[in-house]
């Protein structure tokens, strides 16, 4: 193997002494696991979250032990009031949405993987790469203090409407200081997304290690790249919308809220503003960051399948622009979530159109996925199960997109559990199997060592069962015509709803405990699990070139020289079936 | 690639390198700041549909910031310029890369505290953040903008402490990014000036 004769000078010296080896680590590998670690913390609290609103839902009335500790108003003697069900919905869209969906995906695996799969030592400004972890952990405990500050946390939903989410106090419970810590929160969370993004455009720009063509690059590597530029765009539309709310809320401005509010029987001291234009800023925003979530895991998927498949994919190329087009059609599709906004309806027509036209490059990619498949002697793991899951949720969550897009479909079904069941499906269980298949796929390069095939293999089954039988049921809801972010429906016409509703909470807790089992067993295999080979899945990316865990320069203070694209798979090659990006050998 | 005093990071054999990731760091950045600056002018095109903004009169002073800022470009063009070509063994542009350099400090504060005379003078008039949606946006502008501006002052008082302190040990590219951070201010200046003048 030709190594750059170069000895290179490494952007940051090694590491030594506990705290900056592993806390204020400069090292991106460090960087990733610590969003990787507190997405995992994220998406426990999400869960039991949604955990305490099934339960709530189908038996309103019964006491949740311990729970009034967490908040006496909110569940007085453990029951939970319908306000309280509002505030525990707005924590967990946002703690998912945010610190799960975004951090694990994209910064968790980008940040370990990306200056690797390059064949570079580390991000471009590595201070910035700590920083903007940091920024993001300040993000997180600021939006869990709003659980134990006396407002409560905000009621507004994680997509925080205006004007109620900018009036303040006189809006309802967590409205006060609830909702400011959540504004502040997010604020803080986009400058730490706007680090990291611009960390991993210059890197992938310029630490490119000799013969890495952008067209070498895995496309995981790619979907990385792509996301990065969409959340440099995204987050720096969504920190000037909180800048906006938080002056509206403290400094008495009048940016969303409009003349004449009057809300609990109080005339609102503000005028002229435009409610509208939040849910213009916010969406501007949030639709890409569908996009910034699923990516991704598109990227990780595709990345598992090929090595899986031991061949390489119809086009890889077509993927990778395929992403691109999503990328960039991402950005003329946010008024489709303001279809009942009382936006100009030829408005509406012209958000529509991109967005059935956005269905294309992702269909273009999942038939990608499927044709390779075909006559594919696909091995059956933890990691290839989560990412077949992956592309089942992504076709079933995206078929509801057909409905959703068209506005006069989507006057009757908006607000109702079919937009819940289309997103839950589509973007959180679809990422969420992206991140699975992600871990099972490298945390023997991560830690070293083998996770427990069988204890994957089971948790992928009783998740993927589990997350149909509580997502599908959603639409049929919806269609029945159940509205969203209601806390009960035991007295009122949706009463005949509620076995459905049943069957959906078991499924939820069953599904949930599963979750468990993964937890368990990234635990107990990072302690005691079989010790990991160099390339245990036989895979030719430049991550697998390289010991597990590896070293802090990842290269050992040399770069490797790629003479081939990621896709060598049925070849005939020294090792086996395959062709490492950095053996010289022909193919 | 610069010789001499610079700490040299060498590594012909990949796309760019570190120098050129400092490079295109700062333009990426750039642009996403021009993204933030385009969220804020919808929002102000939006808030104006509903047609309560009151027309604010200038002050005079910021035309006075105006050429400060303008001058500035100048003096930081000039600095990096001295600095490039003083790396020889003679290194005589040092000295006077480094004036350069502490005058372009100089007239970034002077811009500074200009704008906040700016606000006095508003302030003065009655004008404050919350008074109408012009006075909002001028006040959300002019701080968004000075916020950015301290964050090129930063910039610069770091070079001028290495320039200074340790034997002119800091990376060419470091400059080069600070100074094109530096232009890019002038610029958005420029833009918000244009927007302000026009619409508020």
């Amino acid at each position: 193997m030709e190594e750059a004769v170069v000895q290179p000078a490494h952007v940051h010296a090694p590491p030594e002494g506990f705290i900056r080896k592993h806390i204020f680590s400069l090292d991106h590998k460090v960087i990733g696991k610590q969003y990787y670690g507190l997405a995992l913390v994220a998406v426990f609290m999400g869960m039991a979250l949604s955990w305490l609103m099934r339960f709530h839902l189908v038996w309103p009335t019964t006491k949740v032990p311990g729970l009034d500790l967490l908040s006496s108003t909110g569940a007085p003697g453990g029951v939970i009031t319908p306000e309280y069900y509002l505030s525990l919905l707005t924590m967990h869209g946002t703690l998912m949405v945010f610190f799960v969906l975004t951090n694990a995906p994209f910064a968790g695996f980008g940040n370990y993987f990306l200056p690797i799969q390059i064949g570079a030592e580390d991000m471009a400004f590595p201070r910035f790469n700590m920083m903007s972890f940091w920024v993001t952990f300040v993000a997180f405990l600021v939006l869990v203090l709003a659980f134990v500050i006396p407002d409560g946390p905000p009621i507004s939903g994680w997509t925080a409407y205006a004007p109620l989410s900018a009036v303040g106090k006189d809006a309802g419970p967590g409205l006060a200081w609830g909702q400011s810590l959540w504004a502040i929160s997010i604020a803080i969370f986009c400058v730490g997304q706007l680090l990291g993004s611009l960390n991993f455009i210059a890197t992938t720009l310029d630490l490119r290690t000799k013969g890495m063509t952008f067209m070498r690059m895995p496309i995981c590597t790619w979907a990385w790249f792509i996301t990065s530029a969409i959340g440099l765009l995204a987050f720096a539309v969504l920190l000037p919308a909180c800048l906006l709310l938080l002056l509206d809320r403290m400094a008495g401005t009048s940016f969303f809220i409009p003349s004449g509010l009057v809300i609990s029987d109080r005339l609102q001291n503000h005028a002229g503003g435009s409610p509208l234009l939040w849910q213009h800023l916010f969406w501007f925003f949030g639709h890409p960051e569908v996009y910034i979530a699923i990516l991704p895991a598109v990227g990780i998927v595709s990345h598992v399948l090929i090595t899986n498949m031991r061949k390489p994919l119809l086009s890889a190329k077509v993927i990778i622009y395929s992403m691109m087009s999503i990328g960039f059609l991402s950005w003329m599709v946010w008024g489709h979530h303001m279809f009942v906004s009382g936006m100009n309806p030829t408005s509406s027509l012209l958000f529509s159109f991109p967005t059935l036209t956005i269905t294309i490059p992702a269909t273009i990619i999942t038939l990608i996925w499927l044709g390779s498949l075909y006559g594919a002697n696909l091995q059956i793991n933890a990691a290839s199960l989560f990412a077949l899951g992956f592309v089942s949720m992504f076709v079933s969550g995206g078929v509801s997109g057909f409905f959703l897009a068209q506005p006069s479909i989507d006057i009757y079904l908006h607000a109702t559990y079919f937009v819940v069941g289309h997103f839950h499906m589509v973007m959180g269980v679809a990422a969420i199997f992206g991140i699975l298949s992600g871990t099972y796929f490298w945390f023997p390069k991560m830690s070293g060592r083998m996770m427990n095939e069988s204890l994957g293999k089971l948790h992928f089954w009783i998740t993927f069962v589990g997350t149909y039988c509580i997502f599908m049921p959603f639409h049929y809801l919806g269609m029945a015509g159940n509205v969203r972010r209601y806390s009960s429906f035991v007295n009122d016409f949706m009463a005949p709803l509620m076995p459905v509703h049943k069957f959906i909470s078991i499924a939820a807790f069953v599904t949930g405990g599963a979750q468990f089992i993964f937890l368990f067993n990234l635990i107990y295999s990072r302690f005691r699990g079989k010790q990991a080979p160099e390339n245990p899945w036989n895979a030719t990316s430049l991550e697998w070139s390289i010991p597990s865990p590896p070293p802090w320069d990842n290269f050992g203070g040399k770069h490797p020289v790629i003479y081939h694209d990621p896709y060598q798979y049925g070849v005939k090659g020294s090792k086996g079936d395959f062709v490492m990006q950095d053996s010289p050998e022909q193919v | 690639m610069a010789s001499g005093n610079y700490a040299q990071v060498v590594e012909p054999s990949r796309f760019g390198g570190p120098d050129r990731a400092s490079r295109s760091g700062i333009w990426v950045g750039i642009f996403a700041i021009t993204m933030s600056f385009a969220a804020f002018t919808s929002a102000l095109y939006v808030r104006q549909g509903s047609g309560d903004g009151t027309h604010i009169a200038l002050p005079s002073v910021i035309y006075a910031n105006t050429l400060a800022l303008l001058l500035s470009s100048f003096t930081m063009e000039m600095s990096r310029r001295g600095i490039a070509r003083g790396l020889g063994p003679e290194a005589f542009g040092l000295r006077k890369g480094m004036v350069w350099l502490v005058v372009t400090l100089v007239l970034g504060l002077a811009f500074v505290a200009g704008q906040y005379l700016a606000w006095r003078y508003l302030a003065a008039q009655g004008l404050y953040l919350a008074t109408n949606s012009n006075s909002s946006f001028f006040y959300v502008f002019t701080a968004m903008h000075g916020l950015h501006l301290l964050g090129g002052i930063a910039a610069l008082v770091y070079l001028i402490g290495r320039t200074a302190g340790s034997n002119y040990r800091f990376r060419q590219s470091l400059f080069d990014a600070t100074a094109i951070y530096w232009h890019f201010m002038d610029v958005l200046w420029l833009y918000l000036l244009f927007v302000i003048g026009t619409r508020l």
